[in-house]
């Protein structure tokens, strides 16, 4: 996976809570058996106003020039609910979003967005709030910076910091852009064990290869 | 056989069961039993480990099948009506041959929605842990069985290693009291739940369901509950599986038999929460009176009793409840202070991993029987079954007829209209009555305005061409 040990960009408000994953990327967008191919169709339904002519909304937040080239989301709590589809991640990141910011994250897409090197960062609604409305002022110099290696926001200069905080071997793996598969297959021998043992209390579990 | 300490709920039980190691404080490695795939996202993760030259560990403990994307009209190939779709057809089946797992293929006489299947073939049993990459899977917690979704990369993970690296959840119960009344069903306790607690309500919880109203479902209507723990945003959904579960599982297809049966009845008796145990948190709801639920809006928390009033915004808790509820007015075409028997119905549906098993069939088809109403003029029925086998059980009832002759289409198995995916639609600023999970905007198509409800009160409404429910009428304040 993508490493992500700190990234400094602008960022974008869209405030919404519930924001459901069908909306990030939709079914009918999601066009081909692979990962890639996406960042069109992040988040068609807002985007277009007719999405299959692909004509854009020109109101969308992240259609406007203030927005432009914005890698950090600021969004609603409940952020990614709805279905479990890895493709919200993925065509978030296509398009160039490296983290989200939000009161709250649904636990897919957290767990896929952790998996994939997007920073989900959890913080009070209220510091989203006003971040949101700091950067708004001037979208493309107040930017946000977010550092792994401390797990700290940066807004600017005179504002607090934020702290937050991210599962520590979640941290680990982004910091480090390791496989997860890889580190667990260090565990080969306890698993085989466990499906020993396990073989003997659940028998009908085991079925014949 | 396992030891279990006093004071342990349901989930600490299933937990321990499937620990194979702790990794760090929160989060340990788990055995998955099972996993289920299908060609919307399984066929990435399939695609995904094979590009990295690694195997399904476990073949014979993992299932796929075709549900999503394949076409649900008769005489159906591998040819879909989503532009594309076919790839995913083809390619997924390519994956499943490459990897040797099983595969529910599009001609197989079991193919159906995964979540409809899987406890149809038992392939999920009580106790045991299932992952797949979908967000109801959640569902087969109705059994007893501890099942999450998961993304496409953590299901590569378990194809590869069998084991999942999972953060432990928090815990809560919800309990119902009082009786659950007989025109109201277990769509109307989880969509009433999820209106009382909100859409962020379960959110990373392993929610049990508990209380008299619950031991007294039927499995099938368990399984409905459960299914729509993922609106709640919980990690999973649970019931404590009882005999009745097991009278469900017995002679399934994938079930033990003889002495593995035995074994596999008293492993589950114990899985139960302790009375002395506790939770992270607690929820009592009453459900005395419950009236049949219908959403208005475009979140599962958006419902309200069938003949109660649409929310006005000056009412709304918070300004972010507004503005929502405005959107979701908007897209819905629907007024504060209205009804929803004002607006006349354009389609309606029957089907989906929510309510598309035997039992909501029979009760869609019982009220036509009864009533001998046919669908209004205008209206659009689609009755869709959950697989082969609830197909071909309802044809032997010949419940097909009924629907058939009272206007509805009849449909071979899969997710059909539940979701848009880019093949068909019900149309823009369509409103269609449905018995499935999600009114999101868009999800059943651009436009497309959903409004969620139980098989007999979508049958009511097709019949009526208004959203109604078949219940007594209760005073409400308007
Ligand atoms: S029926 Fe609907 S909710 Fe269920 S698995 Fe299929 S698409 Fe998902």
């Amino acid at each position: 996976m993508t490493p992500f040990r700190h990234h400094q960009g602008i960022a974008a408000p869209l405030l919404r809570d519930n924001i459901d994953t069908d909306t990030i990327i939709p079914s009918r967008e999601m066009r081909t058996v692979s990962r890639s191919g996406l960042a069109a169709g992040l988040f068609a339904p807002w985007r277009y106003t007719d999405p299959d002519a692909r004509v854009p909304d020109t109101d969308f937040l992240l259609n406007t020039p203030a927005f432009s080239g914005a890698s950090i989301l600021i969004a609603g709590g409940n952020f990614g609910c709805g279905s479990s589809r890895e493709h919200a991640v993925w065509a978030l990141m296509e398009s160039g979003f490296r983290a989200v910011l939000a009161p709250s994250f649904a636990t897919i897409f957290q767990n896929n967005a952790l998996r994939n090197g997007l920073l989900p960062v959890e913080l009070p609604r209220k510091r989203i709030d006003e971040l949101a409305a700091w950067v708004q002022i001037d979208p493309q110099n107040n930017r946000l910076h977010i550092d792994l290696e401390t797990c700290v926001l940066h807004s600017d200069a005179t504002s607090a910091q934020d702290t937050f905080t991210v599962n520590p071997s979640a941290r680990e793996m982004l910091l480090q852009g390791l496989d997860e598969i890889g580190l667990t297959e260090k565990y080969f021998e306890g698993i085989a064990a466990f499906e020993a043992r396990d073989r003997v209390s659940r028998p009908w579990v085991y079925l014949a290869d | 056989m396992a030891t279990f300490t006093v004071g342990q709920t349901l989930f600490d039980k299933l937990w321990q069961l499937h620990e194979v190691q702790i990794l760090a404080e929160g989060q340990s490695l788990l055995y998955v039993d099972r996993i289920f795939l299908h060609e919307r996202t399984g066929s990435v993760a399939l695609n995904s480990l094979i590009e990295g030259n690694r195997g399904v560990r476990r073949r014979e403990h993992t299932f796929c099948t075709m549900d999503h994307i394949v076409d649900t009209l008769p005489g159906r190939g591998d040819d879909t009506q989503m532009p594309s779709g076919r790839d995913f057809i083809v390619a997924t089946r390519g994956a499943a041959q490459d990897t040797g797992i099983q595969l529910f293929d599009v001609q197989d006489p079991d193919q159906g929605i995964v979540h409809v299947i899987s406890p149809e073939l038992g392939i999920v049993l009580p106790g045991m842990s299932l992952v797949c990459p979908d967000s109801h899977t959640c569902t087969l917690g109705g059994l007893g069985a501890l099942a999450w979704g998961v993304g496409s990369t953590e299901a590569e993970h378990a194809l590869a290693t069998s084991t999942l690296r999972v953060n432990r959840p928090q815990s809560m119960r919800v309990t119902f009291t009082g009786a659950l009344p007989s025109h109201s069903t277990a769509k109307d306790l989880i969509l009433f739940a999820i209106r009382e607690l909100s859409a962020a309500g379960g959110a990373g919880c392993a929610i049990e369901f508990s209380g008299s109203a619950i031991s007294d479902l039927s499995v099938e209507s368990r399984l409905t509950l459960c299914n729509m723990s993922t609106e709640l945003s919980a990690f999973t959904g649970l019931i404590a599986p009882d005999e009745k579960v097991a009278e469900y599982c017995q002679g399934r297809r994938f079930a033990p038999e003889g002495a593995a049966w035995e074994s596999a009845v008293e492993h589950w008796r114990r899985l139960r929460t302790d009375p002395s145990a506790t939770f992270d948190y607690e929820r009592n709801l009453s459900i005395d009176g419950l009236q049949p639920q219908i959403s208005w809006g475009t979140s599962p928390q958006h419902c309200i009793d069938w003949d109660g009033v649409v929310p006005r915004i000056a009412g709304a808790p918070d300004e972010a409840s507004a503005s929502a509820w405005q959107r979701a007015q908007d897209y819905m075409g629907v007024s504060g202070g209205s009804r929803l028997s004002d607006y006349p119905l354009d389609a309606v549906f029957i089907g989906s991993c929510t309510n598309s098993r035997l039992s909501d069939l029979r009760l869609a088809a019982d009220y036509l029987r009864r009533t001998g109403h046919r669908v209004a003029k205008g209206v659009a029925a689609l009755c869709v079954p959950g697989s082969g086998q609830v197909k071909r059980a309802a044809e032997a009832e010949g419940l097909d007829e009924i629907f058939r002759s009272a206007g509805f289409e009849w449909r071979e198995p899969g997710c059909s209209m539940c979701f848009f995916a880019g093949g068909e639609s019900f149309g823009k600023g369509v409103r269609v009555a449905s018995t499935t999970n999600r009114n999101f905007e868009g999800r059943q198509g651009l436009g497309v305005r959903t409004h969620l409800a139980s098989p007999v009160t979508v049958v009511s409404s097709a019949c009526a061409g208004y959203l109604v429910a078949d219940a007594p009428m209760v005073e409400t304040a308007a």
